[in-house]
């Protein structure tokens, strides 16, 4: 049985002044029709940092990750500014095309598509009107390195990317994201259909990409909010209960429902 | 001892009761063979039925050759039909076929792969409560129905426009074009929608425009399965009889332009079928031109499946 926490008595963290922020969200509420999916999250995430979301399934991480890049336009109702560049990016004649390429993406499934590794990261420069070969080959190169799969690959950049393992796929996909050189890189749960060792790599890649970019990962897995990131935050049925420095939260959490989650009572 | 060999007889005993337990036909197991039985037979019957009517087909549409001792190079490339005087050149014809055919197919792709790409990606909730219902009305109106519209309305229409008959090539083409659009369009919305939700995803989530998405991720994936659709449309325009003689105009002459009257394998056919007596070189004639029509569909067929399967090493499953 599911004990009932107060979500009233939450523990979420705020950003003085001289921390500068990637993102924010002020009031963010997320509704699927007449299902009110995610409550007031005011979260700040700082710059070149890497932020966890954790929490159980159906806590509402995944919704409020999609949200950050608009990818909820068209299946869900979004309420709420989400503060960009001090530009309110849930605006409507926001161009969402423009903020999708600053803000990337990463799924949960290794999505990549059924052309070779090099065209894979080419089609969204392409699709952005890059179209030098010279630069086109160096940012295949580059954005290889930076998901640490550049050794692995190079020898076989025309072959189909379809051929690769599922930990291969899913830093091809992140180098497909980071070849855009976006700000911000969202993750939703991308380690959750791979392997351990798989598992290993991605999360080293992160640990090196956090130096330029701001990272945002969702996770199922509390031992992976704690290996990569900086700060935390434990989402519970919708609700924001508790954002801390990882540390803090692993080490002396601010609320019992957190208590609880981390040390397996539920989830 | 005597107890020993008691026991030995009696577990004897029930091992051949066990035996006979689970060796022996249930309700269930007959079921199985009458189950069994059934598709066998109905199978047998398709079978059967498919391999005499290829025989039937290809024993009286090789008599032109054997029997009649027509070269087969005369009858491919002949441009003279007059079976009553002995002359069967069937190009003319095979051009009207091929050409009707490609012409429906070029015009209606464009149409069709387009309305499919409202019906998916535009606008999937009036694509399924109004275009679905529309396209299957199409594909349910009978064929006489449309050649009849073709006669009263297409053929007088062009006849208005650009003189001439009316009956002809471009009028076939337009009776056509109707015909096989809801065909090609239901199977290119399939193979959209066939296409993996995540590649959407994945590219939107790069800043790619929907226009993007659709045009180099999407209409790339689905392109086997939308060859295979307009390969099928093809078919059905080639198959297709009595819409096609009625707004043709069923002259057996070389095609020279697109709106005088020509003829096609199958308007010949249902032309001439009643005209002719079994077993004469007319009517074997005939046979022969049902014969090419049976080989085109054929070769249909085994392209869409060629299709099929580079599609398959494609996507790499």
């Amino acid at each position: 049985m599911l004990k009932q926490y107060s979500f009233e008595k939450t523990a979420v963290q705020t950003f003085a002044g001289n921390v500068s922020l990637a993102m924010r969200t002020e009031n963010l509420q997320v509704f699927y029709g007449a299902n009110h999916a995610m409550h007031d999250a005011d979260l700040g995430f700082p710059k070149n940092q890497i932020t966890a979301l954790i929490g159980a399934s159906g806590s509402g991480k995944s919704t409020y990750l999609r949200s950050l890049n608009r990818m909820n336009d068209g299946i869900a109702t979004v309420t709420g500014k989400i503060w960009y560049h001090d530009v309110d990016i849930n605006e409507p004649n926001v161009n969402i095309y423009e903020i999708r390429r600053h803000i990337g993406m990463v799924f949960q499934r290794p999505n990549p598509f059924a052309k070779s590794i090099r065209e894979n990261i080419v089609y969204a420069l392409k699709a952005n009107g890059i179209k030098g070969k010279a630069e086109l080959e160096e940012r295949v190169e580059t954005s290889l390195k930076g998901a640490a799969l550049w050794d692995e690959v190079k020898d076989s950049l025309d072959k189909s990317a379809l051929a690769l393992s599922g930990g291969q796929q899913q830093r091809l996909c992140i180098a497909r994201s980071i070849a855009m050189e976006p700000d911000v890189l969202l993750l939703d749960e991308p380690c959750s259909a791979l392997d351990p060792i798989s598992t290993v790599k991605v999360e080293e890649t992160l640990l090196q990409l956090q130096k330029k970019y701001s990272i945002i990962i969702v996770t199922h897995n509390m031992q992976q909010a704690a290996r990569v990131s900086s700060q935390c935050a434990f989402f519970h049925l919708g609700h924001v209960m508790e954002y801390t420095p990882t540390a803090t939260m692993f080490s002396n959490p601010q609320i019992p429902a957190t208590q609880d989650y981390i040390s397996g009572s539920f989830g | 001892m005597e107890q020993t060999n008691f026991q030995l007889k009696k577990q004897d005993a029930q091992s051949h009761e066990w035996d006979v337990r689970l060796h022996r036909a249930t309700r269930a197991t007959r079921e199985d063979w009458l189950g069994r039985g059934i598709s066998y037979l109905c199978i047998g019957v398709i079978i059967l039925v498919v391999a005499s009517m290829l025989w039937f087909i290809t024993s009286k549409g090789i008599a032109t050759f054997t029997q009649n001792h027509v070269s087969l190079w005369k009858f491919l490339s002949g441009t003279n039909w007059a079976p009553d005087q002995g002359n069967i050149g069937a190009l003319p014809m095979i051009v009207g076929s091929f050409a009707v055919t490609f012409a429906a197919a070029i015009v209606a792709t464009p149409f069709a792969v387009g309305t499919a790409i409202f019906m998916t990606e535009i606008s999937p909730n009036k694509g399924r409560k109004v275009l679905q219902p529309v396209i299957e009305l199409l594909v349910g109106i009978p064929s006489v129905v449309y050649g009849f519209i073709g006669l009263a309305v297409v053929v007088p229409f062009m006849r208005h426009l650009v003189g001439g008959s009316g009956f002809g090539i471009i009028s076939a083409t337009f009776v056509l074009f109707v015909m096989v659009l809801p065909t090609i369009t239901t199977m290119t919305v399939d193979s959209l929608r066939a296409v993996p939700r995540h590649y959407k995803e994945a590219s939107l989530a790069l800043g790619a425009t929907r226009w993007q998405t659709v045009s180099r991720v999407i209409l790339r994936s689905a392109t086997p399965g939308i060859l295979t659709a307009v390969i099928f449309g093809m078919a059905r325009a080639f198959g297709e009889a009595l819409a096609v003689q009625m707004v043709i105009g069923n002259a057996a002459i070389m095609p020279k332009n697109l709106i005088s009257p020509a003829s096609t394998l199958t308007s010949q056919l249902t032309t001439g079928i009643g005209d002719t007596i079994d077993g004469t070189l007319p009517n074997n004639a005939l046979w022969s031109l049902a014969l090419i029509l049976l080989l085109m569909s054929l070769f249909f067929n085994a392209l869409v499946r060629f299709i099929a399967k580079r599609g398959q090493l494609k996507n790499g499953r």
